[in-house]
This record gives C-alpha cells, sequence and structure tokens, in this order.
C-alpha cells in the first residue's frame, strides 16, 4: 500500500475549481516533485494535504488514515509536516522558537533530540539560534521552514517551492540538504518551478497544468520528455 | 509636589486596573483582529458578581472576611470567563469568515446585550460596594496619602501582569498563542489547534478583565450596569496607545493614560479628563500611528 494515496482530489474556492481531479500517489521512501507553472494548482494541492483546505470531492488515504476530512493540528500528528510556500517563518519570534513550535505535537525529550540534528543539517540556524526569524536572509528562512517541519519527525515530507526567490548558490545548498533529509529515509513530495533541480532529486514526478495531471513518469523519463523540457526546463528555468 | 506625587498613587492605581482590562482588547485583537466590543461589559459583569457574592455572604454592616472576598474574586474570574467563551462561540466563530463588519456588529451586539442583562439582572441604579473589602489604611509618607486598598490593587495588578507575560513568552502553549497570532495558518501547519487557542484568549482576557472590573467597584466603591462604556473605552484607548496586538503594550498603555489622566485631572481639570485622554490618543497616533510598542501593521494586513 502507497503511504500516500490520492483519488479523484476536487477543491474550490467558491465557484472557481483549482483542483479538477487529481490522483497521485506517493510510496514510503520515495521522492516525488509536482512540476507546473504558476497558478497549476500545486499550492492549493499542498493546502488540502495538510488539512488546510477541505475537498469538495474526492479521497485522501494517508497510511491506512482517510485525512480528507481531519483537522490540520491532528495531520500534523499522523506525520505530515510541511514547509509552505513564501516559508511563513513567524517573523517576531526566535528562531529556536519557531524550531520548538515544530515540534509542538511531541514531547519536549524527543524535540530536544530532532533539534540537535537540524542543526547538524543547518547549523546557520544554530548560530542564528536568538534571531528573531524574521531578521534572517531568504534562504536562511527557507532552511528554518524546512528545519521547522523536520522538528515534528515527519514521515511525509512537504515542500512547497523551497527555491522560490533565493540565489542559485543558495538554492543548491537547500537541494544539498534535501538529499541529506531523503537518505535519512523521509519520504518527500515536493513542488517546484524550478523544475531542473527537482527532477535531479526525485524518483518520480507528476506535471500539474490548470488542475489537472497531465504527465505522469519517472524522474529520468520526464527530464528526457521534449514537451516537459519545452514548457518547463527551457531557457530562463 | 505632594499633588503631584498623590495624583502619581492615585493614576497607578487607575492605570494598572486599565492595564489588565486592556489586555483583553489586545489578546483579542492579536489573534482575530477584531474588537471585542463586548469586553468592557465583560469585566462589569464581574464587579456585579463579586459585589452579588460579597453582599449575600457577609451580615448587614459586617466587614466582609477574607473568605468572601477570595471568594468572590473566583467567582467573578470564573463566571466571566465562561461568559467570555459563550460570547466567542456564540458571537465571532460563526462570523470567523464572514466580512470583518459583521462581527463588529455582532460585538456591539454583544456589548448591548451583556449591559441591558446587567442592568435587569441587578439595578439601573447605581450599586455601592461595602467598605472594607479590601484593607483600607491610610500610610502618610512625605505628606502624600498611600492607602493599602491602592497598594494592594497596584501589587495585585502588577502580579497578574507578570504571570501572563511569563506563561505567554516563556511557555509552549503561550508560545502557540504568539504564533497563531502572527499566522494561523502556518500555526496550524505546526500541529496547533488554533481554535483551542482563540478559547483560550478568550478565558484568560475576561478573567483578568473580571478582576479589573471588581478592582473598579472596590476603589470606587459603586458600580453601575453601563460603566462598562467608559472604562472598556479608556482601556480600549490604552491598548491603542500601547500598540494594539502587543502585551507588553497594553500594559504599559494602560499605566501611561491613568497616570496621564489623573495628573491631568488634578493639574488641568478633571471636567475635561475624557478630552485629555482623547488628544493623548491622537497626539499619540500621530507621533506613532502603530501605538507605542506596536509593530508595523501594514505589513500584517
Ligand atoms: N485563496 C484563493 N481564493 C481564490 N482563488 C485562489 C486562491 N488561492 C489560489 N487561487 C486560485 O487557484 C488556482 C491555483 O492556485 P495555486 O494553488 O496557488 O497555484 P500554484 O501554487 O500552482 O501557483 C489559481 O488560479 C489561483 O488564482
Ligand atoms: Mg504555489
Amino acid at each position: 500500500m502507497s503511504l500516500l494515496e490520492v483519488k479523484d482530489l476536487k477543491v474550490a474556492y467558491g465557484h472557481i475549481e483549482a483542483l479538477k481531479g487529481i490522483s497521485l500517489s506517493v510510496e514510503e521512501g520515495e521522492v516525488v516533485a509536482i512540476l507546473g507553472a504558476n497558478g497549476a494548482g500545486k499550492t492549493t494541492f499542498m493546502r488540502s494535504l495538510s488539512g488546510l483546505l477541505k475537498p469538495r470531492s474526492g479521497t485522501i488515504q494517508y497510511d491506512g488514515h482517510d485525512i480528507g476530512k481531519a483537522r490540520a493540528d491532528a495531520i500534523v500528528g499522523l506525520g505530515i509536516a510541511q514547509s509552505p510556500e513564501g516559508r511563513r517563518v513567524f517573523g517576531t519570534l526566535t528562531v529556536e522558537e519557531n524550531l520548538m513550535l515544530g515540534a509542538y505535537t511531541r514531547s519536549r525529550p524527543e524535540a530536544l533530540e530532532t533539534r540537535k540534528q537540524v542543526y547538524e543539517l543547518f547549523p546557520r540556524l544554530l548560530e542564528r539560534k536568538a534571531q528573531m526569524a524574521g531578521t534572517l536572509s531568504g534562504g536562511e528562512q527557507q532552511m528554518l521552514a524546512i528545519g521547522r517541519a523536520l522538528m515534528a519527525k515527519p514521515r511525509l515530507l512537504l515542500l512547497d517551492e523551497p527555491s522560490l526567490g533565493l540565489a542559485p548558490i543558495i538554492v543548491k545548498g537547500i537541494f544539498s540538504a534535501l538529499r541529506d533529509i531523503r537518505a535519512s529515509g523521509v519520504t518527500i513530495l515536493v513542488v517546484e518551478q524550478n523544475a531542473r533541480m527537482a527532477l535531479k532529486l526525485a524518483d518520480r514526478g507528476y506535471v500539474l497544468e490548470v488542475g489537472r495531471i497531465v504527465h505522469e513518469d519517472s524522474a529520468k523519463a520526464l527530464m528526457a520528455s521534449p514537451e516537459v523540457q519545452e514548457a518547463y526546463l527551457g531557457k530562463g528555468h | 509636589m505632594e499633588i503631584f506625587f498623590q495624583q502619581l498613587a492615585n493614576g497607578l492605581t487607575v492605570g494598572s486596573i486599565y492595564a489588565l482590562i486592556a489586555l483583553g482588547y489586545t489578546m483579542v485583537y492579536g489573534i482575530l483582529k477584531l474588537i471585542n466590543f463586548a469586553h468592557g461589559d465583560l469585566a462589569v459583569l464581574g464587579a456585579f458578581i463579586g459585589l452579588t457574592v460579597i453582599t449575600s455572604l457577609t451580615g448587614a454592616g459586617a466587614a466582609p472576611s477574607h473568605w468572601v472576598v477570595i471568594l468572590a474574586f473566583v467567582v467573578a474570574v470564573l463566571v466571566v470567563a465562561i461568559a467570555g467563551v459563550l460570547l466567542e462561540l456564540t458571537a465571532y466563530r460563526p462570523l470567523r469568515h464572514a466580512h470583518r463588519l459583521s462581527a463588529v456588529v455582532s460585538a456591539l451586539g454583544a456589548s448591548m446585550l451583556l449591559e441591558n442583562g446587567i442592568m435587569l439582572i441587578w439595578s439601573p441604579q447605581t450599586l455601592t460596594f461595602p467598605e472594607g473589602i479590601l484593607p483600607s489604611t491610610n500610610y502618610v509618607i512625605g505628606g502624600v496619602v498611600l492607602n493599602s486598598t491602592q497598594i494592594l490593587i497596584v501589587a495585585i495588578s502588577f502580579l497578574l501582569m507578570l504571570a501572563l507575560y511569563l506563561y505567554v513568552n516563556k511557555t509552549r502553549f503561550g508560545t502557540a498563542i504568539r504564533a497563531s497570532a502572527i499566522d494561523q495558518d502556518a500555526a496550524r501547519l505546526m500541529g496547533i489547534n488554533v481554535n483551542r487557542v482563540i478559547v483560550s484568549v478568550f478565558i484568560l482576557g475576561p478573567a483578568l478583565g473580571a478582576i479589573g472590573g471588581l478592582f473598579i467597584g472596590i476603589y470606587y466603591r459603586q458600580a453601575v450596569f453601563d460603566m462598562g462604556w467608559i472604562y472598556g473605552l479608556n482601556a480600549f484607548i490604552a491598548a491603542i496607545i500601547g500598540g494594539i496586538g502587543n502585551i507588553p503594550g497594553a500594559m504599559l498603555g494602560g499605566l501611561l493614560l491613568g497616570l496621564f489622566n489623573s495628573l491631568a485631572g488634578g493639574y488641568i481639570s478633571s471636567t475635561w479628563q475624557e478630552a485629555i485622554t482623547f488628544a493623548l490618543l491622537i497626539l499619540i497616533l500621530l507621533v506613532r500611528p502603530t501605538g507605542i510598542l506596536g509593530e508595523r501593521v501594514a505589513e500584517k494586513v
């Protein structure tokens, strides 16, 4: 059985249907990428998985639970954590407070244990642990958003555009950390406009266009596909 | 100089009461971006409940015992906290995703309901608080009269504010409250039950407000059903002066407003007090539109 199994998911904002029937699965230990242009519905999909949006129809099965109607905080408890689009760190809280909030559903000793690992993965955060998160650079805030999600010790890590607005050198660092996270056995579902980086990391990928999945293949095959190359890997990407 | 110190002592007392009540406005605003217009009336409810407990357990002419006074505070806090939660569940939660104006109308409606409810249950007249609820010994220090009731009110208010400050800044749930005030969806992604956080704010704010309301009754020795309007307004202005949404700001704003009111009342004219309050509000908003400790609100909205 897949760790995550989404069937015919439809999500709407009022009359606007943003997801028009998405079916997708993620196996334990996999890294799966979702590619798609701005407005395709990637963030809507991620927010639905985390319970921030309620599906109009369709099912979301995670580890045997039907989480389509579950509350967002309960979903975190089941082992799904998200680093949201735009990072959304708590700007007037310190780096350390942000991290500890990531482990809100866990006990303090467990949290301290994971915090050590997060600081090893992102030593920059350790240097800045007493600083307000709002004073960090964009790259550091992204590290914090990912580290904060890891504090929940997720089985499934959701990453919504971890490279958004970051300089190429910073993006490289972030993706190298993601490879470490993957090596530690965490299953990752990553949404990206930076298709090249995402496909290099991923095992498989889906391509989303205006609320529908239009391609699904191994990352290698997607990278080689002329259509994907034209739309997502051309110049400027 | 004696007048100055006398007014300082009075201002500190009134200011710490304003601060207690201001905290409720600021905490609710911090999380819901909503002015809970019924908050002043909740504080008044606390005063009336406390008065009822005291008068019904104390023989005529006798001074209330310590235990009765403590019980009065406990009952007032409990009842008002429950009223606060009911208010959130019935007046605000159903409108969480409605237009902002709907919530404002609902808040004003709740305020009128509470005011009229208090009038019907108790009295349309001003009720008098008995003497000696808190020990009332006068100490004369350098010509300034300090009353032990004043000292107790200031001391208890400071202790309560310190406790709230530590709770919000040093505990796990307190951090969850601050996170929910910054970004509710991000807080949900941490596994925080934001609805529970909102309910907790509607317990903490009204509980402190009830104590503030009871202090008003004890200090001025009277309470009237519609006084929530004027005390609520002052506490609300205190919250704005300090920077609405900011907890230390509400404490600072309350103290400043109390001191300012009292000094202005003593030196200029007490009939002009309200005008002076608004002048202070306007002045501070001109110099610092976000209040003294407020953040740049524009970034949040
Ligand atoms: N809060 C919202 N209200 C109304 N429409 C929205 C909202 N958020 C997103 N949309 C619309 O839903 C579609 C998908 O948006 P989104 O999921 O953010 O796409 P992506 O993350 O792929 O850029 C877009 O057409 C967008 O305009
Ligand atoms: Mg997006």
